[in-house]
C-alpha cells in the first residue's frame, strides 16, 4: 500500500506543474496592463514604470513564472486590491465557511442519494424508482442560482421558515469559540446550543441548494452500480445460502456497489467548488466563493487566479485520495 | 491530391446500398420516436429553437424597451410574465434570451468540437510523444473544476458574451478529445484502415474521411449533452457578471438582475428565465441520453 501511495503521488507531480503553468498563463492573457490598473488610468508614466518593476513585469516571461512559483512556495498568492489584504489572509479567514458548507452538502447528498439509489435498484420499476429518476433528471438540469433564489422566495419570503439569507449565524449572536472554524462543530463542542441552532438554520438552505446536483448524480450512480452487483453470481450464492435479503443487500451488495459511487463523489467535488461560488453569492455566505464573485465584480484578478489554482489542487488531491481509498478497499487495483 | 487518393481506394467496407441506407435511417427515426423521454427532450429543443428564431416577430414588446410607469408589475393580461424593475416585458426578454442561450451553446460546442476532435484524433493516430503531450494537457485541463476554469478564462479575457462562449468552449475541449482519442485508438487497428494506409492514402484523409465518420455517433451524443452543459455554464457566468452586459436579455443575467427583488416577493423576474434555462437543458440532456441508448447500446445509461 505504501509503494502504491508513493507511486500515485509521483504520478501527480506533472499534473500539479501543469496546473500551475495554466493558471500562470491565464493571468498573463489579461487585456490591459496590470500596472496601469493598479496605479489608475491617470497615473504618471514613472509611477507605472515603478510598479511594473516592483511586480517584476519588466522581466522576461520565464523569469516571471519562476518568481510566481517561488512566491507560491512561500504561500504568497498576491494582493487583493478590493479588500486591501493579501489573498492568503483573505482565504484563511473565509475558507472555514466554505468547508463547512461543502462538507454539509456532501453529507446531505450522501445521506439522501445512497438510500434512494438502493431502494430504486432493489425495487426496480416501482413508483419509488420512477420518482427518484424524475428527481435525478430535474436535479441535473436546474441551475443552482435559480434553485437558491427559489428556496429563498419559498422558505424565507413566503413561509418565513428560514432566516434572512445573510451570513452564517444571526446578527445578535456571537459566533462560537473558534476551534475548527466550523460553526456547527464549534458550537456543539462548546455546548452553545443557541449558536448551534442559529448556524444550522443558516446553513441548511444553501447546503441543500448546493447538494442537489450531486445528490442527483450519486443517486443515479448508486442505482446502476447496485443493479450491476445484484445481478452477479455471489449475490445469488448468498441468497441461495438462505441469508436474509436485508443482509444480502447491506453486507454483500452495498460494499461492492459503493466503490464506483465513491469515484463519482470524488469527481463531484469539482462541481461543488464551482457551485460554492454561486451558492455563497446568493446566500451572502462569508466564504471563499462569495469573495471570488466580489473579485470578479471588482475586476480584481489575483483572488480569482488563486482560487482557480487552489481549487484545482484541492480537486486533484481529493481524487488522489479517492484512488488511494479505492486501492485500499480493493487490493487488486494496487497491483495493476 | 487527396481527392485522387480517395477515389483510388477500393473501399474495403461494404457500402450499404441507398435502400439499405434509407431503411437504416427509418429504423433510427423509429427508435428515437419510441423513446418517449428523447421525444420529450427533442420537443423542448424544437420549441425553444423555434421561439428563438421567431422571437422578433412574436415578442409582444422590445426586450430592452423601458417603461418606468409600469415597472415591477406581476403577470397580467398586458404582460404575461410581468415586468421587471425597468418596466421591461419579462416574456419578451425570455424569448430573446433563448436566442442568446442557444447561440452561445452552439458556438461553445462548435469550439470544443473543432479543437477537441482533431487533437484527440491526432494524439491517437500518431501516438508517441506528441500523443502523450496532447492527452496529458487534456488531463490537466480536466483537473480544474469546469465552472471555476471557465470563470478564470472568462475573467482573464474580459467579461462579455464572446469571452463566455470561448471560455465554455475551451472547458469542453478535453471531453471531445478523450472521446475521439478512444474511438481512433480502436478504429486505427481495423483492417480497412490498414488497407488504406498500405495503398498510400494520406494520414489526414484517413483521419477525416475514414475514421471520423465511424466516430460520429458518440460525438453526436457528446455534442448534444455538451449543449446542455454549455447553456448552464454560460448562464452561470452571466449570473456572476462574466457574460453578457446589460441591457441585453440573457437568462442568467436576468436572474442576476431579479435577485434583489425575490426577497420582496417579485418572483416573476427570476422564475421565468430560470424555467427557460431548466427546460432547455432538460431537453438536451434527455435527447442526449436517448441518442446514446439508440446509437450505442453498450453505453446504455443505468436503466
Amino acid at each position: 500500500m505504501f509503494g502504491y501511495t508513493v507511486k500515485r503521488l509521483g504520478q501527480m507531480i506533472p499534473s500539479l506543474l501543469g496546473i500551475v503553468v495554466i493558471t500562470f498563463i491565464l493571468s498573463r492573457v489579461l487585456p490591459g496592463d496590470p500596472a496601469v490598473m493598479m496605479a489608475g488610468e491617470q497615473a504618471d508614466d514613472s509611477v507605472i514604470e515603478n510598479i511594473r518593476r516592483d511586480m517584476g513585469l519588466d522581466q522576461p516571461l520565464y523569469m516571471q513564472f519562476f518568481a510566481y512559483v517561488v512566491k507560491l512556495f512561500q504561500g504568497d498568492l498576491g494582493m487583493a486590491y478590493h479588500t486591501g489584504h493579501t489573498v492568503t489572509a483573505d482565504f484563511a479567514n473565509r475558507f472555514p465557511a466554505t468547508i463547512e458548507l461543502t462538507l454539509f452538502s456532501i453529507l446531505i447528498a450522501v445521506l439522501v442519494a445512497i438510500p434512494v439509489g438502493i431502494v430504486a435498484a432493489t425495487r426496480k420499476e416501482s413508483i419509488a424508482d420512477h420518482i427518484s429518476r424524475v428527481f435525478s433528471l430535474i436535479g441535473a438540469c436546474v441551475p443552482i442560482f435559480w434553485l437558491g433564489l427559489m428556496f429563498i422566495y419559498i422558505f424565507y419570503s413566503i413561509l418565513g421558515w428560514s432566516p434572512a439569507p445573510m451570513g452564517r449565524i444571526s446578527g445578535d449572536l456571537n459566533p462560537p469559540t473558534n476551534l475548527t472554524g466550523l460553526y456547527l462543530v464549534d458550537s456543539l463542542l462548546t455546548g452553545d446550543f443557541a449558536a448551534f441552532r442559529s448556524s444550522l438554520s443558516h446553513l441548511i438552505l444553501p447546503a441543500i441548494c448546493l447538494s442537489t446536483g450531486t445528490m442527483a448524480i450519486v443517486a443515479r450512480m448508486m442505482r446502476s452500480s447496485m443493479l450491476e452487483v445484484i445481478g452477479q453470481d455471489f449475490i445469488r450464492t448468498a441468497r441461495a445460502k438462505g441469508i436474509h435479503e436485508f443482509l444480502v443487500i447491506s453486507r454483500h451488495a452495498l460494499v461492492n456497489a459503493l466503490i464506483p459511487t465513491l469515484t463519482v463523489l470524488g469527481l463531484q467535488f469539482g462541481y461543488l467548488l464551482g457551485g460554492a461560488v454561486i451558492t455563497e453569492t446568493i446566500f451572502s455566505w462569508p466564504g471563499v466563493g462569495g469573495y471570488v464573485t466580489d473579485s470578479i465584480l471588482a475586476a480584481d484578478y489575483a483572488p480569482i487566479q488563486a482560487f482557480t489554482l487552489v481549487s484545482a489542487l484541492l480537486y486533484s488531491l481529493i481524487n488522489l485520495l479517492v484512488d488511494l481509498i479505492y486501492g485500499w478497499i480493493d487490493p487488486r487495483i494496487r497491483y495493476e | 491530391m487527396s481527392e485522387t487518393a480517395t477515389t483510388l481506394v477500393p473501399n474495403p467496407v461494404p457500402q450499404p446500398s441507398a435502400r439499405a441506407d434509407l431503411r437504416k435511417r427509418q429504423t433510427f427515426a423509429r427508435l428515437l420516436l419510441k423513446n418517449r423521454l428523447a421525444v420529450l427532450g427533442l420537443s423542448f429543443i424544437v420549441i425553444w429553437t423555434l421561439l428563438a428564431v421567431i422571437a422578433p416577430w412574436v415578442s409582444p414588446y422590445e426586450p430592452t424597451l423601458t417603461d418606468t410607469a409600469s415597472k415591477l408589475q406581476s403577470p397580467n393580461a398586458a404582460h404575461w410574465f410581468g415586468t421587471d424593475n425597468f418596466g421591461r416585458d419579462v416574456l419578451s426578454r425570455v424569448l430573446y434570451g433563448a436566442r442568446i442561450s442557444i447561440w452561445t451553446g452552439l458556438i461553445a460546442v462548435a469550439i470544443s468540437l473543432c479543437i477537441g476532435v482533431p487533437l484527440g484524433g491526432i494524439a491517437a493516430y500518431y501516438g508517441g510523444r506528441l500523443g502523450s503531450v496532447i492527452m496529458r494537457l487534456m488531463d490537466i485541463l480536466l483537473a480544474f473544476p469546469s465552472l471555476v476554469l471557465s470563470m478564470a478564462i472568462a475573467a482573464s479575457i474580459g467579461a462579455g458574451l464572446t469571452s463566455a462562449m470561448i471560455a465554455v468552449g475551451i472547458v469542453g475541449i478535453p471531453e471531445f478529445a478523450r472521446l475521439m482519442y478512444g474511438q481512433t485508438i480502436s478504429l486505427k487497428e481495423k483492417e480497412y484502415i490498414e488497407a488504406s494506409r498500405a495503398i498510400g492514402v494520406k494520414d489526414n484523409v484517413i483521419l477525416f474521411r475514414h475514421i471520423l465518420p465511424n466516430a460520429l455517433a458518440p460525438l453526436l451524443v457528446q455534442a448534444t449533452l455538451g449543449m446542455g452543459f454549455a447553456i448552464l455554464t454560460a448562464s452561470s457566468l452571466s449570473f456572476l457578471g462574466l457574460g453578457v452586459k446589460p441591457p441585453i436579455a440573457e437568462w442568467g443575467a436576468m436572474i442576476s438582475e431579479g435577485r434583489e427583488y425575490i426577497i420582496s416577493g417579485q418572483w416573476w423576474l427570476v422564475t421565468f428565465p430560470g424555467l427557460g434555462i431548466a427546460t432547455s437543458i432538460l431537453g438536451f440532456n434527455l435527447l442526449g441520453d436517448g441518442l446514446r441508448d439508440i446509437l450505442d447500446p453498450r453505453l446504455r445509461s443505468g436503466k
